[in-house]
């Protein structure tokens, strides 16, 4: 008897405790799937449908309940008290399980330099130099490079010595200019040149589409070439035009196989001509007249380029003395000018 | 690595920074969104882009200025956008006869549109219709998605992509359980979307686990489809690609069991079995043959038997 009685007790003890406590039990046909790294949850229950004056309502009641269980998964993540015991609850959340596009695509590695490749080649390790090197001349401890290096400010060098083998007229301070100069240019083109061997003609298609339209022929063109194999080619698209006749010097221009069989033909017995013959290929004479006329134009022209110098420089000359001069050196200058680009039309 | 290979090289520390902060990483920054205006937005579409830029603070950044441009017909301008201020989301509202209240979100994959959607606002209620007290700036919010809809419709799938992505913030390591303050909850019913958020009070209940009551704060939308524009699979798979560096190390020799159990493997290296220490037991020990012929002669040695 008194088994039942209990249990009617411990029944209603329970009723009246879930009345007071308010209940955190939610009921769900199918239940949420959650995604704690992003504090997501996705319920995939289909909504009651309600009318418009009682929506607001039901859309709450819906976002409570699905609230609920969300904060009831993130409660039961592992939690501990930053701070020490008086700090606020955390708890870890894991990585994040919903699949989100980036933002960008993948970091590509960099390819490596010819210097690089050639190291890998010999072997040669990368040493640690040290940050700081032993002044004599300070005795202090200075930079290697940069403010306050040991050995001075190359900029405030007053004295360079002239090296055994050079010119004691030569500059020494402007052949140091310029030579760090051109090693700073040629670092700056070896720069350049190892950036684009890394930068293939294929490799900057934009996944939409929007490209420029020499970048798309650009890559057109490789894609062409790349498909070529064994003579058989890519056959060209109805409307595009034709190709370009193949650029080349003399010694890249090459006949088609089965051509103009007199032609070649003919070809063949000039070449057989030249060999047999006993006269000499280079005519002496002929090239000596050649070489001859030619320096003279050289000098006819240098000559007349002097005089318009000269007259440039006598216009630039403030006053009086020489204005005449000036003015017929100009009066030449002109006339060569006017005579120049005639020559060039005529051409 | 690829930060030093441009072709103009950075002349100041700062700008250098400024250029690594832009380029591609592993783990990349939290996606910022750009609020833009159309040509004639009108005041319930620019209220709109005020609330969320309030909502996406500070990752986001609201023009001021109208922008004449047509999302769906011509992208270059908000690919320039997105290129200047780096941001890789963007909401762009207009108003004009034909679509009213128009609201398009989308996304970019290397300065490029990927997705966009073009949503129409039917109602909305501002931050500052409701007066109540509204959570702090900057609050991670809870992002609840309820319907089938949302399952079932390729295009509400990317709309859900796109608003998780648009509305989650940061990703945290771990998060103040009294903090979570805000909720986003999203209803696909109807064709349309309902688009609520909440304040969470968190109240005594009899367990750990607090009982929820919502209270309506904040901006709350109700959103129509109209137009999209989504990116084809391909494109879309290698956007969703991720590296391989940040692929959780598998450990090595250790299964798991469908019930929890764990089975490890260890690797020997090949044992001499005459030489195994086991347990001695005085009456297997093998005897000397001069002992054994002395005990008795009926102990005979084994005899092989042939089959």
């Amino acid at each position: 008897m008194a088994a039942p009685r209990v249990e009617e007790l411990l029944a209603r003890a329970e009723q009246r405790e879930a009345q007071l406590q308010p209940s955190v039990a939610v009921e769900k046909e199918l239940e949420l799937e959650f995604d704690l790294g992003n504090l997501l949850a996705l319920d995939r229950n289909p909504p009651a449908r309600a009318a418009d004056a009682q929506r607001e309502s039901r859309l709450r009641s819906l976002a409570r309940d699905n609230t609920q269980l969300l904060v009831a998964q993130l409660w039961a993540l592992p939690a501990e008290r930053a701070d020490g015991a008086t700090g606020p609850l955390v708890a870890q959340l894991p990585e994040p399980s919903y699949r989100l596009p980036r933002e960008k695509p993948l970091p590509r590695p960099r390819p490596p330099t010819r210097w690089e490749q050639f190291a890998r080649l010999k072997g040669i390790r990368r040493r640690k130099r040290t940050a700081l090197v032993w002044d004599e001349a300070a005795k202090q401890w200075r930079r290697r490079w940069g403010y306050g290096r040991a050995g001075g400010d190359p900029a405030r060098e007053w004295l360079i010595e002239v090296p055994a083998g050079a010119d004691p007229n030569e500059d020494q301070f402007a052949k140091r200019l310029s030579d760090k100069r051109e090693r700073v240019a040629r670092n700056e083109l070896n720069r350049l040149r190892n950036i684009a061997r890394g930068a293939l003609p294929g490799r900057g298609l934009h996944p939409t589409g929007h490209q420029s339209r020499a970048e798309l022929g650009r890559a057109a063109q490789v894609a062409r070439v790349s498909t070529a194999s064994l003579g058989r080619f890519q056959p060209r698209l109805p409307k595009e035009p034709a190709a370009p006749p193949p650029r080349g010097g003399k010694k890249r221009h090459f006949e088609p196989l089965l051509g103009d069989l007199a032609a070649e033909r003919s070809r063949q017995l000039e070449l057989l001509r030249g060999l047999s013959s006993k006269k000499p290929p280079l005519d002496l004479k002929r090239a000596v007249n050649k070489q001859l006329r030619e320096e003279d134009a050289e000098a006819a022209a240098n000559k007349g380029k002097k005089r318009g110098q000269r007259g440039k420089r006598g216009r630039q000359r403030p006053g009086g003395g020489k204005g005449s001069a000036a003015k017929k050196g100009g009066a030449r200058r002109r006339q060569q000018q006017q005579r120049g680009p005639a020559g060039r039309k005529k051409s | 690595m690829e930060a030093l290979d441009r072709v103009v090289k950075p002349k100041t520390k700062r700008a250098k920074r400024f250029l690594e902060k832009r380029e591609p990483k592993l783990t990349e920054n939290t996606k910022n969104a750009i609020l833009i205006k159309g040509g004639n937005a009108n005041l319930t579409v620019t209220e709109v882009l005020k609330d969320i830029y309030a909502l996406k603070k500070p990752f986001a950044v609201l023009y001021k200025k109208k922008n004449i441009t047509r999302p769906f017909e011509d992208q270059m301008s908000l690919e320039f956008f997105s290129k200047k201020s780096d941001c890789s989301l963007f909401l762009f509202g207009s108003h004009n006869k034909k679509r009213p209240n128009n609201l398009i979100i989308g996304r970019m994959f290397d300065y490029h549109v990927l997705d966009m959607i073009e949503l129409g606002i039917e109602k909305f209620v501002s931050l500052k219709d409701i007066k109540n007290s509204k959570c702090p700036e900057g609050t991670k919010p809870m992002l609840i998605f309820a319907g089938d809809t949302f399952d079932l419709n390729e295009e509400y799938r990317r709309l859900k992509s796109l608003l998780i992505d648009f509305f989650r913030g940061p990703t945290v390591p771990s998060v103040r359980l009294a903090g979570l303050e805000y909720v986003l909850h999203f209803t696909a019913m109807d064709g349309k979307i309902y688009m609520r958020s909440y304040k969470v009070l968190l109240k005594k209940s009899g367990c750990k686990i607090p009982r929820i009551e919502l209270e309506d704060m904040g901006p709350s939308l109700d959103l129509v489809m109209r137009r999209t524009h989504l990116a084809s699979e391909d494109l879309y798979k290698l956007s969703l690609k991720q590296p391989k560096a940040l692929k959780p190390k598998k450990k090595k020799n250790i299964s798991h069991d469908i019930f929890g159990t764990s089975y490890g493997r260890i690797h020997m290296q090949k044992q001499d079995l005459s030489k195994l220490q086991t347990r001695k037991m005085k009456g297997l020990k093998r005897k000397p043959i001069a002992k054994m012929t002395e005990e008795g002669e009926g102990i005979s040695p084994k005899k092989s038997k042939s089959v």
